[in-house]
């Protein structure tokens, strides 16, 4: 599981993982969207190589949104799972870690980065920062060493 | 030609007991006229009471003071007749409907399900699933073959020679001949089928007439057997009622996995799914609750069609009791099973992504799962749908397009942004009343925000926030 902490929507969040969801869809692998904060943009998705066809969006209150995401980990037949939880504690997120170890999945988790003082059972742990520029902290990364220095990232939009 | 004999002795009373949980309680059908009433059958607790078919209702009562006794029904024995059909169909394609049998042709299914005896451990497996005490023989002809399993269960005879010995001991009143010929040609001191046989065939026929010869012929392959095949019906229909009231859903689940196991059994012999089916819950006095059970492809599997509908039902508010549970399937697709790769790299338990689907919508409701695919309009609300059927040109955008789209625009507040590209002007949609007119633009907001915003032309500086690069 991969915990994205977050300053603010938009920030270039899924630009991280569009490249694997790409991967994930076109060799024919599910990838679940439960409850996303916004409408995902077909067009936008598609012009970064991600076959729409393979992406179910799950749309569900926040407290199914969890159970939802659990099962779709669970399963074992979705290559990646993206979730929202808004006010997840604890618990929740070790049992998606857990779901997402089960079911040999890729869960992504965005929260906000307030949530970034706090433990998390996340295996890796990603903050994103816009000042200066738009970069990538690694907060934590199981079973290695986080750099200490944060990781640029180019503009997202072109 | 190779026919199977599946007879059911006691397809009335399995009927019966096979929607129950089993009990050693004692249990009888009864029929016949109200001053009448005799016993029609007899469940194994009631028969070493000492009750018997045939048996008066009033004699038992005298013998058993408390047993339950339940209305024999023809029309639900009929019923249970055709399912058993249906079930053979996924055997054989030539199914025939006998007496309280079922005769199938297997021959060219032994290819598949063979050899005999794998094939009969096979059909007797899936009827004691089902719930049906059975008899089972193999004859080169339908008529022996419904003769035999009535002598012996699980006689196989595979030739025509072995034949002739099999049926020569068989006593005639178990010949099932024709025109009460069992019970006159006793008295004239022929005992067996082998010394009828022998006997000349114009003095038979003098005497009996041509039924009895035709009947001979066909049981012993001399001469053609004409039968009327069975076809599967098109829809499937199924009722089920309890004397009790059930009045949580809970106590529904039982008779539920029944109804919907029976649906399994008859799609599989059909080759068929099923993708819509409706549940009727019958009230005593008010109008039944329909709960309609929608699958997003068409299904077969009973484990996958139980989850569904214990899904809608357990969300069903029950206004009054439930006294019994229809299933209604019209719509029977063609069932494409899902292609698996042989070299899978997902883990054993691994639940099939349709199954998945399924759950979660039944749970989070009938439109909480779907899937975009972009349109060639290019207006943002439009450029994309969640429609199904639509078939349209792979286009590859080349002009930048966020990756999150809002409901509907808002204005975007705050200090003003940094433009990063733009204008690009999207003019169009006279042909549907969705006129628009806008540039839009990348911006930079000022928390580092990548956003897709638009203003109207010549009105620069109102933004109008649409989507996000995230």
């Amino acid at each position: 599981m991969t915990e994205i902490l977050l300053p603010a929507d938009g920030v270039g969040e899924l630009q991280l993982l569009l490249p694997t969801l790409a991967r994930c869809t076109r060799a024919g692998r599910a990838v679940v969207v439960v409850a996303p904060p916004y409408m995902p943009y077909a067009p936008g998705w598609e012009a970064r190589g991600v076959v729409m066809s393979h992406v179910d969006i799950v749309s569900a209150d926040p407290r199914d949104a969890l159970w939802a995401a659990e099962q779709c980990l669970r399963s074992g037949s979705c290559a990646a799972v993206l979730a929202w939880p808004a006010q997840a504690d604890d618990r929740a997120l070790r049992r998606l870690q857990v779901a997402a170890d089960t079911g040999k999945a890729l869960a992504f988790v965005f929260r906000d980065r307030r949530h970034a003082a706090h433990a998390s059972p996340a295996a890796l742990r990603l903050e994103l920062e816009t000042q200066p520029s738009l970069q990538v902290r690694v907060r934590k990364c199981r079973g290695g060493n986080a750099p200490s220095r944060p990781v640029p990232l180019s503009a997202s939009w072109s | 030609m190779l026919w199977a004999c599946v007879l059911l002795p006691h397809l009335a009373l399995d009927g019966v007991l096979r929607r129950r949980p089993s009990t050693d309680a004692p249990l009888v059908l009864v029929s016949g006229s109200a001053q009448a009433r005799t016993l029609f059958a007899v469940n194994t607790p009631a028969r070493a009471a000492g009750l018997y078919r045939g048996q008066r209702l009033t004699a038992a009562q005298a013998l058993l003071s408390q047993f339950e006794a339940v209305e024999y029904d023809p029309a639900a024995t009929e019923h249970w007749h055709r399912l058993l059909a249906a079930w053979a169909y996924r055997y054989s394609s030539d199914v025939v409907l006998f007496p309280h049998a079922i005769v199938l042709e297997v021959s060219k299914s032994l290819g598949l399900f063979g050899p005999w005896p794998r094939f009969e451990s096979q059909l007797r497996e899936d009827l004691t699933a089902l719930g049906f005490r059975h008899r089972i023989a193999l004859a080169p002809g339908a008529q022996a073959a419904y003769v035999l399993a009535g002598i012996h269960d699980g006689l196989a005879v595979m030739t025509p020679d072995a034949l002739q010995r099999a049926l020569a001991p068989i006593a005639l009143r178990y010949a099932r001949l024709p025109d009460g010929a069992g019970t006159s040609l006793p008295a004239m001191g022929i005992r067996t089928l082998g010394q009828l046989l022998r006997l000349p065939r114009d003095g038979l026929q003098r005497r009996f007439g041509a039924p009895l010869l035709v009947y001979l012929d066909r049981l012993t392959g001399a001469g053609p057997e004409l039968m009327e095949a069975y076809r599967p019906p098109d829809t499937f229909d199924l009722r089920m009622e309890w004397t009790h009231e059930i009045e949580h859903v809970e106590a529904l689940m039982f008779p539920l996995r029944r109804l919907i196991g029976d649906l399994a059994t008859y799609l599989a012999g059909r080759d068929g799914g099923v993708q819509r089916f409706v549940l009727e819950l019958e009230h005593r006095s008010t109008a039944p609750t329909r709960v309609v059970v929608g699958l997003l492809a068409a299904e077969r599997e009973a484990a996958l069609l139980f989850e569904c509908a214990r899904g809608r039902l357990e969300r069903q508010q029950l206004p009054q009791p439930v006294v019994a549970m229809r299933l209604l399937a019209r719509e029977l697709p063609p069932f494409v099973p899902a292609g698996r790769d042989l070299f899978d790299t997902r883990p054993t338990n691994a639940m099939p992504l349709d199954q998945l689907r399924e759950r979660l919508r039944a749970r989070l409701g009938e439109q909480s799962i779907h899937r975009l695919r972009s349109t060639i309009d290019p207006r943002p609300e439009y450029a994309q749908t969640t429609a199904d059927n639509t078939r349209l040109p792979e286009v590859t955008e080349t002009l930048p397009r966020p990756t999150w789209l809002l409901d509907r625009p808002i204005p975007l507040h705050g200090p003003s942004p940094i433009i990063l590209a733009g204008p690009e002007r999207l003019e169009t949609g006279w042909w549907d009343g969705g006129d628009l007119r806008r540039d839009y633009y990348v911006v930079r907001t000022s928390q580092g925000q990548c956003a897709w915003v638009f203003c109207a032309p010549g009105e620069p500086g109102r933004w109008m926030l649409h989507g996000w690069f995230a």
